[in-house]
């Protein structure tokens, strides 16, 4: 230490001498003051550099940064760019020093990687900075809580700092030539050193520390490399790096100062981050301008207005040369009204709304966000170091061919594909993270399970995201999967915990899923409120069916989704009694999301069974209805006795399909809703319909419960619902009316029957109900109508003579339909030995075309107007293997 | 032949000095000092002491037959305090930027157009930039639905045309074509409400700066430092658009209603004191709460939310801006002085916020109650205006 401390001195004494004077004589250390992103500073650091050719280069800037400069010279290191320290063990505390083309750093960075001259920076080390709780924005300490720009601003007369700096600085400095490229650093460093001895450290002691960081560091370049050593840092720190002061005393102030252990790397940057509305900002409003000031070889002002009209008409705005040359001279008079030397951005846009906007800010948004601030985004070689995470993901990324843009695009994935379902993996697992890269959108092909459509934005601070979930782990799986069971134990609600369950099987987490579905059972048990579970039930069933896609072990899953719909079963009931309209319009579409999650979960189950005992089940199922219907569905417990009746013989029958179980008790359920006055008129439309379709209530039952329903005792309004319930809603309402005129006939009868005063309060939700149709579908109802019932008081439809139909059933062309109706049944040609097996691969057949039930139904009824008739044989033959399939159980 | 030289006449010529005679006043005649008893004298002879005062102190370039500096012409408008002591008053109290934009567009040769809505002071900067530029705010012509092609161009004297045939002497030129001879600034006020084939008199004018007279076989050529200042309303929108050939003449400056209730306030005060002092009404001893009250009923109901920010409210179908805020307390202080006690009251402004606030009876009506029922009765201090206004409406 002692030793050192003489081998200093010399050297420090010829600098303070040199310096003292004029910091940037021959001899002595050129410091160059800046404004950081300042345009204006940046052509003015070139040319001094290229003016005194400096043997090293010292940059403000964390030091680890150091082995990281070689980087800027790869052709594939695109700026802006942002060199990242964090902490290792808190990725979250982290520090960015941005760096576009037009900032003098970066200048001088690339003169000196250029010239292969030495550069290194030299403020404090990251290590300490980000040891300090508070964060610290070294970009923004200049100009913050003191302003020195600002007072100098306000000495010369200008009310805005950024303005004088312009005027003074960056424009005087862009000119042209003056004789010595060095001058205006010298005049600048003077003004700060005037300032500096006005108001001490300006707010801001840590500078002391930094500067004396950089003292030590300039030393350390000046033993090395001799007085030929170029500072670029900003403008106020240069009275500081100039002042006399003893290493010791440096020294002094860096000890015992704490630490943590960093990692550096460059991370792409964009224009708006740049800009001070944003997050990390930069503290500059228009990154765009200034880049436009930095690239324009001459005439600024005339390029800026042309870049101007470019933008506006191709956004179809009309802008002709002349009004260019209006906006240019309007805003050169400003200038000169306004007393400055050249006109600046806010000239240049005074004159852009004046000529080319007529007044209006509505172009001028568009104006400021596409060329002031700008969209650029920058690159950074590959060979970057990267926190771990980072670099597997970069690693995926590879593989997969899926590149970081930042523009927003779709990208639709076919599941079915491997890698397609790797990128669907990965883009879930960064979601969990909250790695917000993708986005799930509604896609163009709709409903198929195979299929994925995503919106993908890459934003720079992703990076960011992607270093704080290095906390989780070091891959995107293991930390994804670390984070999911995280998120599984602290979740409070139900539906967290179901849709986090959806996600970890989305994102191929299956090892999570077992801790996942412990706390939803947990949660599930503790919920009373049943609109909770039923809102979490859909969930968990598309999980089972994406699951299924993915050829993922859903056993756990399927376990507790089932658990779930019993308990919505047993208090779904209770929860449809004595509600308003808006209220029983949600419940309704609560019942029909979990009538989908029932038929998939039933599904699920008799797909996971085996063969016969699915067979059993559905024969079971569907020999339910025949003693319910008989026993008269209005009592209650007598249906729901029946179907768990039905349920236990399933389970009996086949033990490996609770499906079957769940479906029949579901059905119940439904029965009751239908069948009990409390029950709100939609709901018991609804249900009514549900069973309709399905097949587990007779026509004649439900045209009873019809019937019952717009009886003259019942409230007009409820009965409207009713009908809103039976036949509204969803698609093909309408078709149901069409082919069963026995139950239009109820419809028609009721209308005519309500008295006029109550008309006109059921007519709008009549309407809702109607207008939803398809055109054709209403107008087949209304010719229907007109034509009146049918001759007979048959209530067949096809009976009738309708135009282009004969009268009655043509038997030979009826039977001319059957093969092909039974290939698309998927029925084999042979009579039915096994008519239970039959009836299963029909369920089969039907659920795996990935559809709802309805949608089975609607096929068959879109058969039967092709042929004519209103059932047909086929369907009477399924009907009778049906029957077969229960005598051979039996 | 009669009706022409009417319309002429009442275009012309703004509101009293000269429209008996049709005569039309030349510069000089109008930079002589006012006849006492006018009831609105012209901003040049209001601020004549300022604009002299201006133009001794301002030592900076002037563009050809301009009275003073775009410097001097933005001081004048924003206010300022001259190196001789002398204080110039905020003409117009706004954005800073707006009023240098608006003079250096009249610096370089292009016209300029105003646009705002109902009471933001588009008049009155025209005229007052009119008078720092030219020292003439006369040369005005008024839009209307029925201003015809004279009004842009040139009108005749029947008399000396039946007598003495076609002569220079015979055609009595338009505000514009003066302006045009003499390099001063022409005013046009509402400039959407111009029939579209009388503005299209325009364009030439305004991109050949000349004004052929074919009848002569002359023309008349703008000398260096004529320009014109259009006005035009913002509600108007689409009743006479401006083609695009004449919009590309112009350069185009928003002016905002007031940003801040402050800034309101200010505005408000100071212009019911010039034209208190106009109208010789008696002083009346500080008003401002007042003042402060209307602006603040005029701010909330026009943006629809209280300014705590805690209330939607619904909007009148008026625009209650500034000036309509002006001549309610304008009015009120009238009130005071002659019917009550001096001071103003509660009850003077009363009557005057409902009827700038209930224009269209049934719907404004409702909005007016509601606001009194939800937000004036329940506020502090505001009881006694409550009361007022509850008497107002019974």
């Amino acid at each position: 230490m002692t030793a050192r401390a003489p081998a200093r001195a010399p050297g420090r004494a010829a600098r303070g001498g040199a310096a003292g004077a004029d910091p940037a004589t021959p001899g002595g250390p050129l410091l160059l003051g800046v404004r950081h992103h300042g345009p204006g500073s940046a052509r003015a650091v070139l040319a001094a550099l290229e003016h005194v050719r400096p043997r090293a280069v010292l940059i403000e800037g964390p030091p680890e940064g150091d082995a990281l400069l070689s980087l800027a010279a790869d052709e594939r290191m695109r700026p802006p760019v942002a060199l990242l320290a964090h902490a290792v063990d808190d990725p979250g505390r982290a520090a960015f020093w941005p760096m576009a083309a037009f900032s003098p750093e970066w200048v001088a960075i690339r003169w000196a990687s250029a010239h292969q001259v030495p550069v290194r920076f030299m403020d404090l080390p990251a290590a300490h900075a980000l040891a300090v709780p508070e964060q610290p924005e070294p970009r923004q300490e200049d100009a913050r809580s003191f302003d020195p720009i600002g007072v100098l601003a306000s000495t010369a007369g200008y009310d805005d700092p950024e303005r004088w700096w312009e005027d003074v600085v960056e424009h005087r400095a862009a000119d042209g030539a003056p004789g010595d490229p060095r001058a205006p650093f010298a005049a600048l460093a003077e003004a700060m050193g005037a300032l500096r001895e006005a108001y001490g450290d300006g707010g801001h002691p840590r500078d002391a520390v930094r500067e004396a960081c950089m003292r030590l560091r300039l030393r350390a370049a000046r033993k090395e490399f001799g007085d030929g050593v170029a500072v670029v840092c900003g403008a106020w720190h240069v009275p500081a790096l100039a002042a006399r002061t003893t290493v010791a005393a440096d020294k002094a102030l860096l000890k015992g100062i704490p630490k943590v252990r960093t990692e550096t790397t460059w991370v792409p940057w964009t224009h708006r981050r740049l800009a001070r509305h944003s997050g990390y900002g930069a503290g500059i409003e228009s990154p765009g301008w200034y880049g436009h000031l930095f690239d324009a070889p001459d005439r600024p002002l005339e390029r800026w207005m042309t870049k101007v009209a470019r933008l506006l008409r191709e956004e179809d705005r009309l802008v002709s040369s002349a009004h260019v040359i209006e906006a240019v001279r309007l805003a050169e008079a400003l200038a000169a009204v306004r007393g400055r030397p050249a006109a600046g951005l806010t000239e240049a846009t005074d004159a852009v709304r004046a000529v080319m906007c007529e007044g209006s800010d509505v172009p001028l948004a568009l104006v400021h966000d596409r060329l002031v601030v700008g969209e650029a985004l920058g690159a950074v070689p590959d060979g970057a170091p990267a926190v771990p995470l980072q670099r597997d993901l970069a690693g995926q990324q590879r593989t997969l061919r899926l590149r970081p843009e930042a523009e927003r695009r779709g990208l639709e994935l076919d599941l079915r594909k491997d890698t397609d379902a790797a990128r669907s993996r990965l883009l879930h697992r960064l979601r969990l993270l909250g790695v917000g890269w993708g986005e799930p959108s509604a896609g163009r092909g709709g409903t198929g399970t195979f299929r994925e459509s995503w919106q993908l934005h890459w934003q720079p601070e992703l990076f960011v995201r992607v270093a704080e979930a290095g906390a989780w782990g070091t891959t995107v799986l293991s930390a994804a999967s670390v984070r999911a069971e995280s998120d599984a134990v602290s979740a409070t609600t139900l539906a967290e915990v179901t849709a986090l369950a959806e996600h970890c099987l989305l994102a191929g987490l299956p090892d999570v899923l077992a801790a996942v579905m412990d706390a939803l059972a947990a949660r599930a048990a503790l919920d009373a409120d049943v609109g909770h579970l039923a809102d979490a039930l859909p969930a968990l069933a598309r999980a089972l069916r994406y699951g299924d896609v993915r050829a993922t072990d859903t056993a756990a899953l399927s376990t507790v989704a089932l658990g779930l719909a019993e308990r919505v079963c047993v208090g779904l009931p209770s929860a449809c009694t004595g509600l308003d309209p808006a209220a029983a319009e949600e419940q309704r579409g609560r019942v029909d999301g979990i009538h989908t999650a029932v038929t998939l979960l039933a599904g699920a189950g008799a797909g996971a069974g085996a063969g016969a005992g699915a067979g059993a089940g559905e024969g079971e199922e569907s020999a339910g209805p025949g003693p319910g219907g008989g026993a008269g569905a209005e009592s209650g417990a007598g249906t729901g006795g029946g179907a768990e009746g039905g349920a236990e013989a399933g389970a009996v029958a086949g033990a490996g399909s609770p499906g079957g179980g769940l479906r029949e008790r579901w059905t119940g359920v439904l029965r009751r809703l239908a069948a009990r006055d409390t029950v709100a008129g939609v709901l018991r439309g609804r249900a009514t319909r549900l069973l309709l379709d399905d097949g587990h209530l007779p026509e004649e039952e439900a045209a009873r419960l019809m019937g019952l329903a717009l009886s003259p005792g019942a409230p007009p309004t409820d009965a409207a619902a009713w009908i809103e319930g039976f036949v509204g809603g969803a698609a093909g309402g309408g078709t149901l009316l069409v082919h069963d005129e026995r139950l239009l006939g109820l419809v028609d009868g009721w209308l005519t029957s309500i008295p006029p005063a109550s008309f006109t309060a059921v007519l709008p939700l009549l309407r809702r109900t109607f207008s939803t149709y398809e055109p054709g579908v209403r107008r087949t109802l209304g010719e229907l109508v007109r034509r009146g019932p049918a001759p007979g008081g048959d209530h067949r439809a096809s009976d009738a003579e309708t135009d282009g139909f004969g009268p009655g059933l043509d038997g030979e062309r009826a039977d001319a339909v059957v093969p092909v109706l039974r290939l698309l049944l998927g029925l084999d040609t042979g009579e039915g030995s096994t008519g239970g097996e039959r009836a299963a691969t029909e369920t089969a057949a039907t659920e795996s075309a990935n559809t709802e039930q309805t949608a089975g139904t609607e096929q068959i009824a879109g058969t039967e107007q092709t042929a004519g008739t209103e059932q047909t044989a086929g369907t009477e033959q399924i009907a009778a293997g049906t029957e077969a399939g229960r005598t051979a159980t039996r | 032949m009669t009706v022409s030289e009417s319309v002429h006449t009442a275009s012309t010529t703004t509101a009293s000095t000269t429209a008996s005679t049709p005569v039309v006043p030349t510069a000089a005649g109008a930079g002589a000092a006012t006849p006492d008893g006018v009831l609105r004298p012209h901003a040049e002879h209001a601020f004549a002491d300022e604009l002299r005062a201006l133009a001794a102190a301002d030592d900076r370039p002037r563009p050809a037959r301009w009275r003073l500096s775009p410097w001097g012409v933005a001081t004048y408008l924003l206010g300022g305090t001259l190196p001789d002591g002398t204080v110039i008053t905020p003409k117009y109290v706004g954005p800073r930027r707006l009023v240098e934009v608006a003079v250096s567009t009249l610096a370089t040769d292009r016209a300029l157009l105003l646009l705002g809505v109902p009471g933001t002071a588009k008049t009155w900067v025209s005229e007052h930039l009119a008078a720092a530029v030219s020292g003439d705010s006369t040369l005005l012509v008024q839009g209307t639905a029925g201003t015809p092609e004279e009004a842009v161009r040139y009108g005749w004297d029947y008399a000396q045309l039946l007598a003495h045939g076609p002569s220079r002497a015979a055609l009595v030129p338009s505000p514009v074509m003066r302006a045009m001879a003499e390099g001063t600034t022409a005013r046009v006020e509402e400039l959407t409400r111009i029939p579209a084939d009388v503005q299209d008199a325009l364009i030439t004018i305004l991109s050949e700066k000349t004004l052929p007279v074919p009848e002569l076989g002359q023309e008349v050529q703008a000398v260096r430092g004529f320009n014109l200042i259009a006005t035009a309303n913002d509600r108007d929108r689409g009743v006479n658009e401006l083609s695009s050939a004449l919009r590309r003449r112009f350069n185009t400056v928003v002016l905002p209603l007031p940003a801040t209730p402050d800034a309101e306030v200010d505005i408000v005060s100071r212009r019911v004191e010039q034209i208190g002092r106009s109208l010789d009404l008696p002083p009346t001893p500080d008003g401002t709460a007042e003042i402060r009250r209307v602006v603040t009923i005029f701010r909330e109901l026009r943006d629809g939310a209280t300014t705590d920010g805690r209330s939607k409210l619904k909007s009148p179908s008026g625009t209650l801006s500034t000036a309509e805020a002006i001549s309610v307390v304008t009015g009120g202080l009238a009130l005071a002085a002659h019917f009550g006690d001096g001071v103003l009251r509660p009850g003077d402004v009363a009557a005057g916020i409902m009827g700038a606030v209930v224009r269209d009876s049934a719907t404004d009506r409702v909005v007016w109650q509601e606001y009194l029922e939800t937000v004036v009765r329940e506020r502090d201090g505001w009881q006694d205006f409550y009361r007022a206004c509850r008497e107002v409406s019974a």
